[in-house]
């Protein structure tokens, strides 16, 4: 009997898949790395592995569109004179106008206005449009301080000193020169068409001692009238909120690494920071290890994209969340409409992450006066009022199915998790066990 | 003329002094006596207000001053005149680190020396120290004036952009993309005229060097990344 070899198929490697070589090759070819939008692309624990028991013979639940489930929060109730009242718990991530188009950053205000929300200017200062369309607007108070004046801090509704964010914490930015347009550049003092770096750390204060006589500082500037939130990257969430809280904060705003950015290195995204499940626990033992939770409220963001989310956020101890990425998503950023051409930009609908490079074909991260005529701000701000709408009634639905009348009121009693991993992250049991990794440990 | 003695009154009865001053007050002069290093001191003036400060300051004292007039009768800490729009700062002693930092405008004059960070990210400001300066000055500066009668430390214009560096002892180190430029006549004539309203006498602006940037990383090239 002659013997052949059977088949084997050619075998690729999991270390090095398609996805790794090909950034090999590019790399080799262009002697630079891969910068781009967004936030983490890999898979990390997140509140998906969480569930809601919901009630069941020990407490029972409330009546859906019939008992009430308040969804308001206050910010800044330390120290401010003029705290700020939301009526939901989700509000808008700081993004720049320079990152973002006049009409995006219009829809954003429009559509937190609508919602009874606040939204956040970003690296670039503030813009008339946004105050104007934005009823509760956060001023960024960041490295860079492009368009810091004090005109603007005593206009705005509160103030947020920008330490870090999730997708970069260490990082600076760059605003590449192919996004600054005439008025871009204008309000950054800066020449038109260079790349503008956005310093990773402020010019006149390093640490905790120094950025509490910081704050000391703004207060005077607006005589204690406005909220200040200091906004950390999940790097050491126990200890930077310890240190905002320290430092005379308000709100801290903690920022998972799904949270994204208009541009930085891939490498970056992808490899520094925690994932935003990792960051809630710890910054709220903190809070309360100083007796400080719901006195100083906690703001979290990064990859929340639901009612679940910010139902699962609140449970664990948040006050509040802030949406960025999906905020853009609901406005049109990615949507299938550009399929044809997000493809003769070499990617696809859902894909597209090329922010820095001011093509988009949603109109949404471009300065291109013809891109940008394509987003309708008053139709995207109606979008963005509507998710936040769907996002609140989810929210509202789970915390009545655990029988809260406040979101406030959902606690880590009433999650289970479905990995180890986000077990141990959380704090909160494995489900069907009463245990958690560290439970009971030294 | 309002006497705010600091070390009896709170620093909030100070500021909040300077912000109200209504439209047509006479009494558009301060003097605060015993700063004693308050931090934060006269911060966020509006408005054509003069402001003696008699002592030596802490932190940020007449940040973000927008049209005041403040003088420090001793020396500052860090972040002097951080973010001015426009008015005078002078510091009659030394100033600590990140003098005028991220100043947009206005002039900002040191008597003494200034220490590390001078000017850094200024976006405007004029600066005059009559002593040195300290390492890392103006680093990343946007655009403005920085003029240093004495001696410039290390690494001087670090990532600069457009902001105009003159110095009139010697310089320990330039930073990256910082190089000595031509000192024209157009350059010339901005310098008395900083050095005048700056109040220094007896001093050429002929005897300044000029440096600025070389624009070699406006743009990013990774051909440049050893620049850093």
């Amino acid at each position: 009997m002659s013997y052949h070899n059977p088949y084997t198929p050619p075998r690729k490697s999991a270390t090095f898949d398609d996805y790794t070589l090909a950034e090999i090759r590019r790399a080799a070819a262009t002697g630079i790395y891969d910068i781009r939008g967004a936030g983490t692309k890999r898979k990390v624990p997140h509140l998906d592995d969480l569930l809601f028991l919901g009630a069941s013979i020990s407490r029972y639940p409330l009546e859906g569109y019939r008992e009430k489930c308040d969804t308001s929060v206050v910010l800044g109730t330390r120290f401010a004179k003029k705290p700020i009242h939301l009526k939901i718990p989700v509000s808008i991530a700081g993004m720049s106008f320079g990152a973002l188009s006049g009409p995006a950053k219009e829809a954003l205000g429009r559509g937190a206005t609508a919602s009874g929300t606040s939204t956040t200017t970003g690296d670039g200062g503030m813009t008339d449009e946004e105050r104007g369309h934005s009823q509760t607007l956060v001023y960024q108070y960041l490295p860079s301080r492009y368009g810091m004046n004090p005109t603007d801090l005593r206009r705005a509704d509160a103030i947020e000193v920008v330490v870090g964010q999730g997708a970069k914490p260490g990082g600076g930015g760059m605003l590449l020169g192919q996004k600054i347009s005439d008025r871009v550049a204008n309000m950054r003092n800066l020449p038109k068409g260079i790349d503008q770096r956005s310093a990773c750390r402020h010019p006149d204060w390093t640490g905790p001692d120094d950025l509490e006589i910081k704050i000391l500082e703004l207060r005077e500037i607006t005589d204690w009238e406005k909220p200040i939130y200091v906004k950390v990257g999940g790097a050491r969430p126990y200890y930077d909120t310890a240190l905002a809280v320290k430092a005379g904060a308000d709100v801290v705003v903690l920022d998972g690494m799904q949270g994204g950015t208009a541009a930085t290195q891939d490498v970056f995204i992808e490899n520094v920071g925690m994932p935003t499940l990792a960051c809630i626990r710890p910054a709220v033992q903190a809070l309360q290890d100083l007796g400080m939770h719901r006195k100083v409220q906690l703001v979290i963001s990064g990859g929340i994209r639901s009612g679940a989310d910010v139902a699962k956020a609140l449970a664990l101890g948040a006050d509040a969340v802030a949406i960025g990425t999906a905020a853009l998503v609901a406005i049109g950023d990615n949507d299938p409409h550009w399929e044809e051409e997000y493809q003769k930009l070499g990617t696809t609908a859902g894909a597209y992450d090329d922010w820095h490079e001011g093509k988009d074909p949603a109109g949404i991260t471009t300065q291109d006066p013809e891109l940008m005529k394509r987003l309708d701000p008053i139709a995207a701000g109606r979008r963005l009022a509507n998710y936040l709408k769907v996002m609140t009634l989810e929210a509202q639905t789970i915390a009545r199915a655990c029988g809260k009348n406040h979101l406030h009121n959902l606690e880590p009693e009433d999650l289970c998790a479905l990995t180890m991993e986000a077990a141990a992250m959380a704090q909160v049991p494995l489900a069907g066990t009463s245990w958690y990794p560290g439970k009971g440990a030294f | 003329m309002p006497v705010i003695d600091l070390a009896t009154t709170p620093l909030r009865e100070l500021n909040s002094a300077l912000h109200n001053i209504q439209k047509g007050s006479n009494d558009l002069s301060y003097e605060v006596a015993n700063p004693r290093g308050s931090h934060a001191v006269a911060v966020g003036v509006s408005g054509p207000v003069l402001v003696d400060v008699n002592g030596s300051v802490g932190y940020y004292c007449a940040g973000m001053n927008d049209g005041g007039t403040i003088t420090v009768h001793g020396s500052a800490g860090p972040g002097v005149a951080e973010n001015m729009m426009s008015g005078k700062v002078v510091i009659e002693g030394d100033a600590s680190q990140y003098a005028g930092a991220t100043g947009r405008g206005g002039l900002l004059v040191i008597k003494g020396n200034a220490a590390s960070r001078c000017g850094i990210s200024m976006k405007g400001i004029d600066i005059v120290v009559h002593g040195n300066i300290g390492h890392m000055s103006a680093f990343m500066g946007q655009s403005g004036h920085l003029v240093v009668l004495g001696d410039a430390g290390d690494a001087l214009g670090d990532s600069l952009y457009e902001a105009k560096l003159f110095v009139r002892g010697t310089v320990k180190s330039l930073g990256a993309d910082c190089i000595e430029k031509e000192m024209r006549p157009e350059y010339l004539q901005k310098l008395a005229e900083l050095l005048e309203k700056a109040g220094v006498k007896d001093v050429r602006p002929e005897e300044f060097k000029r440096y600025g940037s070389a624009r070699k990383l406006y743009n990013f090239n990774i051909d440049n990344a050893d620049a850093y």
